[in-house]
């Protein structure tokens, strides 16, 4: 900035800032650039020009006002762009991309069993349809799946967190089920070969009992022991004898009941010792 | 638009650290105690933890994350105690943690996945916009965030990572190598977010690279075969070595000093 127009050494002068702000045309084009550049790193001249434009130019506050009250409607209307999603926000809530897979697969075990009782011949089956026989632990793989150190790779990140523990992995189970139990009704259905009281509390029963185990060796591993056990213990000799196996007889159905009662109340009376896995 | 303080922001500070660890044994895997008696308490402030491979950093920052539970001793987090089986909801929301080598969902967009992580540690649902937002442009992934994970490179996933773990405005952060994957300039920009969160929040950032810990953080952690070894500021460190022990710089050569007194039955390396 060039010395006459300056009254400190450091600032620009109120004449100056006047002309600037009347935009006096007579000003020379390095000034102005000299005084803008200024004007950008100092505050203070930059408070004396907006009281000079208050008393040199009341002409330019009413135009801005103007330009602004013409685009104040345009700019409410406008809405931000939406960023781009690829699932909805609750579906995260409840299902982890993880999951989907081991769900389609269930279901996909599911038809299968249909064909098979569809297609198979009756002699080799005999009464016991297969569905009946992987249906109570079907629900279980894919529970398993929602809680799993091995499968989930986000396990770590997820420990770590609020929501870890027993609600997020009963949002998960209820997810599951909600999916895995009505494929099972309509093939049940379709069938014939099974009605739902059949099945239904046994795999609820597995189901709270594996989340019940989980709390003490992981649910993974609790599932897995349990469909085990099923398959060797009723599932395989029921498949050799052709009949429906004794434990599923409706007759059976409050020691069922029981088991599923039991494995709710532990999963309560464990309810913490889901935060850490 | 600033969010309106809780009444958790306002609530009297009721523990003198952060981190208070007395005693602390934390078991990695089934037998061996990775961290084997460790006493150490940790205010306000970015913490550099130091301290060669195998020496139980990660285990510790595991511990003080709450994914492991402490074997013996006692450790408390924000005032709360870590021992038995209470409450960790209220602690956990203000927790931020970055795994060393952590799992995403790949088909996430940086964003979706930020916004995952702020659900799950309970921002409130109104705020989880913003949030994410304002974590994403503090890592420098704004022009990223609708770009799904498996697009980006190495150095982006962890700034990724590092948005997820300050995304809930933590008092307590844990960072396990945060680094690793980072490009110098990066580095420099990432020191400046470390100095800037050490401010208000207790930060632990797990290193072996001594210059992170010069430029970034007010107080030195060295820790080796599961114990502390040393406490102190970066100049502390450095004025333990001297010229005879190995290093390119002042630290370095404090550094192997002090492993040295403390030298450990572990490889050659």
């Amino acid at each position: 900035m060039s010395a006459e127009h300056a009254s400190h050494s450091s600032h620009a002068s109120m004449r100056l800032i006047d002309d600037y702000a009347r935009g006096e045309a007579a000003m020379a084009a390095d000034t102005v650039w000299a005084l803008e550049a200024h004007l950008e790193t100092c505050a203070l001249c930059r408070s004396r020009l907006a009281t000079s434009v208050a008393t040199e130019a009341p002409g330019l506050a009413a135009l801005v006002d103007t330009v602004r009250a013409g685009l104040e409607p345009q700019l409410d209307a406008a809405v931000t762009m939406p960023s781009r999603r690829y699932r909805p926000r609750w579906v995260s809530a409840w299902l982890t991309p993880v999951m989907a897979p081991w769900l389609v697969m269930t279901v996909a075990v599911t038809l299968l069993a249909l064909l098979l009782d569809a297609a198979g011949p009756p002699v080799v089956f005999g009464t016991a349809s297969p569905m009946v026989l992987i249906a109570p632990v079907l629900p279980l793989c894919a529970v398993a799946a929602s809680w799993s150190r091995g499968l989930d790779p986000a396990h770590e990140l997820t420990a770590s967190t609020a929501r870890a523990g027993l609600p997020l992995l009963l949002r998960r189970s209820t997810s599951v089920l909600a999916v895995v139990l009505p494929a099972l009704l309509v093939e049940g259905w379709l069938t014939g070969a099974m009605t739902a009281a059949q099945w239904l509390l046994p795999s609820l029963a597995f189901t709270s009992m594996a989340l019940a185990l989980g709390s003490v060796v992981g649910v993974t591993r609790a599932a897995a022991a349990l469909a085990i056990a099923w398959g060797a213990v009723i599932a395989a000799p029921a498949w050799g004898t052709g009949r429906v196996p004794v434990v599923l007889r409706p007759d059976q159905l409050p020691v069922w009941a029981a088991l599923f009662a039991l494995g709710i109340g532990a999963v309560i009376a464990r309810r913490r010792a889901y935060s850490v896995l | 638009m600033t969010p309106a303080m809780s009444a958790a922001d306002t609530a009297p500070k009721t523990y003198a650290w952060e981190i208070q660890a007395t005693g602390l044994k934390v078991r990695a895997g089934r037998k061996k105690m990775a961290v084997d008696g460790l006493d150490l308490s940790l205010g306000t402030g970015t913490h550099g933890l130091l301290g060669p491979n195998g020496a139980g950093k990660t285990t510790l920052i595991r511990s003080l994350a709450t994914v492991l539970r402490p074997a013996e001793g006692e450790l408390r987090l924000c005032g709360t105690s870590m021992s038995g089986l209470g409450d960790l909801r209220a602690l956990r929301r203000r927790i931020g943690y970055l795994p060393q080598e952590f799992g995403y969902y790949k088909r996430f967009t940086v964003r979706e996945f930020v916004e995952y992580m702020a659900w799950l540690k309970e921002v409130p649902r109104a705020d989880i916009p913003a949030a994410v937002q304002r974590a994403v442009e503090r890592v420098g992934l704004a022009d990223r965030a609708d770009h799904r994970m498996k697009t980006l490179s190495g150095g982006m996933v962890r700034r990724a990572g590092i948005a997820q773990a300050i995304v809930n405005d933590p008092t307590l952060l844990l960072l396990d190598e945060p680094t690793a994957g980072l490009d110098p300039a990066q580095r420099l920009r990432f020191r400046e977010l470390l100095q800037e969160l050490g401010r208000d929040a207790c930060v632990v950032v797990s290193t072996h690279l001594v210059e992170d810990v010069a430029a970034a953080c007010s107080d030195v952690v060295l820790f080796a075969d599961g114990r502390l070894v040393f406490q102190g500021t970066p100049e502390d460190l450095a004025a333990s070595g001297g010229p005879e022990y190995p290093g390119d710089s002042p630290l370095e050569r404090g550094y192997s000093a002090l492993l040295h007194t403390s030298e450990s039955q572990g490889g050659t390396w």
